[in-house]
């Protein structure tokens, strides 16, 4: 279902992603894991046409991304890893919207939306701006909105980070929901290494921008003689901490927050 | 379709919704008619112009649309920056109707922040000469707004964040509405300034508006005005589409 060969992504004269090759099948669900900064989000990026590749090959249901964009948008869904809501409109609004652009038929998007809201603890705070709701109702919401419409690849970056445990449960069920109902294909981030244990069925381990390990949990395990998948992780990444340098994006969004003190 | 619909929709509410917003960007024309509408009236009373709030009325009523139009494309910027142009842009749905969406919504909002402030200036005193022509003044509001809607969102396409806003602000919006001949005349100037002014699409929307408003007031003449503001209008739609299309987060 998603095929990557060789994919190189270069800033300048940083290498982001450097010639990762993968393939993950259809229905399967692929854990992406690794440190920060590592290349986890600029690979998610190229996948969902939002980055050109440097060089190098993806194919999404046997569609290049690049060349045919509107197609391969079609198959997919994408829960960001951070904030891509409207904070002027309320939730309602914002499934709306996403809704519409994602061709859901009217009747479908209501029940779906009430549904998904209901399921998420959204429903009574329908009507609030989303500016006003807290940051993990935010997420909350960011997660519903990425399971209104079914697409055959559900890209999952950091889909949990800052949601307490009861959502992130509720989350996984539902992604497993989906995968087994409706053999939707799901490709994730985490830096949950249990929850990459519990819910994928293969792993990919990313360091420096390189994949350094791949295959099933439990393979992962036995090929670094570790107890599980966290020291398994360590033992592949090492001990140091990274550091992602602040963005364009995070400079404005604090700019942002100096001027919007309503 | 619908995506184009539901795009245009979202401006709109987020207009309504921003009230002190609303407000606040009905100082600066209010500051200009008012200010220098009785103040430099006067002047131009015994130059033998006329009276300057006729003459400068459909020049802020431009300027409202100017502004609200270019920002509301350069609105990209903060889209950019809060995220959710990023769950526009890997909708299925072509760039070409996002982009036509996003444009429309802001020029829908520019041209009602432009009648907000012609009703203002009326309350201040301004007459349209002959109240049948007048609300072809509309038309103009339409296609200035469409114009600097696309080259708002051509210029917010191709800027990463907020460092360049001052930068656009003052080498290219202000130019553009003190060049525009908003607030002098355009006949009898110096031959720079007049071929400056002439290359000024801004100029030419609001001689249109001039023109419907305040019978036989125009230096281009309103065939031309209008001819001038589609052709331009049509080739910044083509352009702001391309760089829309071009975007890379």
């Amino acid at each position: 279902m998603i095929r990557v060969q060789n994919l190189v992504k270069t800033f300048g004269s940083f290498t982001a992603v450097n010639d990762v090759s993968f393939d993950v099948a259809e229905g399967e669900i692929f854990a992406f894991l690794g440190p920060n900064g590592a290349g986890k989000t600029t690979t998610i990026k190229m996948l969902t046409t939002l980055l050109k590749p440097t060089s190098g090959q993806i194919e999404l249901d046997g569609l290049d991304p690049q060349t045919r964009q509107n197609e391969a948008r079609q198959r997919f869904g994408i829960v960001f890893q951070d904030p891509s809501l409207d904070g002027d409109l309320n939730a309602w609004e914002n499934m709306e919207i996403h809704g519409v652009l994602y061709h859901v038929p009217h009747k479908v998007r209501r029940q779906r939306s009430e549904e998904l809201l209901k399921l998420f603890e959204l429903w009574e705070r329908r009507d609030e701006q989303v500016k006003k709701l807290s940051g993990g109702m935010k997420r909350r919401l960011e997660i519903a909105r990425g399971f209104l419409h079914t697409p055959k690849i559900l890209f999952l970056d950091e889909p949990t980070l800052g949601l307490d445990p009861q959502s992130r449960n509720q989350l996984w069920s539902h992604v497993k929901k989906v995968n087994e109902a409706e053999r939707v294909t799901v490709f994730l981030t985490t830096h949950y290494m249990d929850e990459a244990d519990r819910v994928a069925h293969r792993v990919g381990v990313i360091d420096h921008g390189k994949l350094v390990a791949q295959g099933t949990p439990k393979a992962i395990k036995e090929q670094t003689g570790t107890e599980s998948l966290e020291e398994a992780f360590l033992a592949l990444t090492g001990s140091t901490i990274r550091d992602e340098s602040a963005g364009a994006a995070d400079n404005m969004r604090q700019f942002a927050r100096m001027w919007s003190k309503r | 379709m619908s995506a184009i619909y539901i795009l245009w929709l979202r401006e709109l509410k987020r207009y309504f919704r921003s009230r002190v917003q609303l407000v606040a960007s009905l100082g600066q024309p209010m500051l200009y008619l008012l200010v220098l509408g009785f103040g430099l009236g006067p002047v131009f009373q015994r130059a033998g112009n006329g009276s300057y709030l006729q003459f400068v009325a459909p020049g802020v009523i431009g300027m409202s649309v100017l502004f609200s139009s270019i920002f509301s494309g350069l609105g990209l910027l903060w889209d950019r920056q809060f995220g959710f142009l990023k769950e526009t842009l890997v909708a299925p749905v072509p760039r070409l109707q996002i982009m036509i969406g996003r444009t429309l919504g802001g020029a829908t909002v520019a041209v009602l922040q432009g009648l907000l402030v012609a009703l203002i200036c009326i309350l201040a005193g301004f007459r349209p000469v002959n109240p049948v022509t007048a609300p072809l003044a509309i038309g103009f509001m339409v296609l200035i707004a469409i114009v600097f809607s696309a080259l708002g969102v051509a210029i917010g396409s191709s800027l990463q964040d907020m460092q360049g806003f001052q930068l656009i602000m003052n080498f290219l919006v202000l130019p553009i509405y003190f060049l525009s001949g908003a607030l002098f005349p355009l006949t009898g100037l110096p031959k720079v300034l007049s071929w400056i002014t002439s290359a000024d699409p801004l100029a030419y929307g609001i001689d249109g508006m001039r023109s419907v408003l305040l019978i036989g007031m125009t230096h281009f003449g309103a065939a031309t005005d209008l001819v001038v503001l589609v052709i331009v209008g049509a080739i910044l739609l083509v352009f702001g589409a391309y760089r829309f299309s071009k975007i890379q987060i």
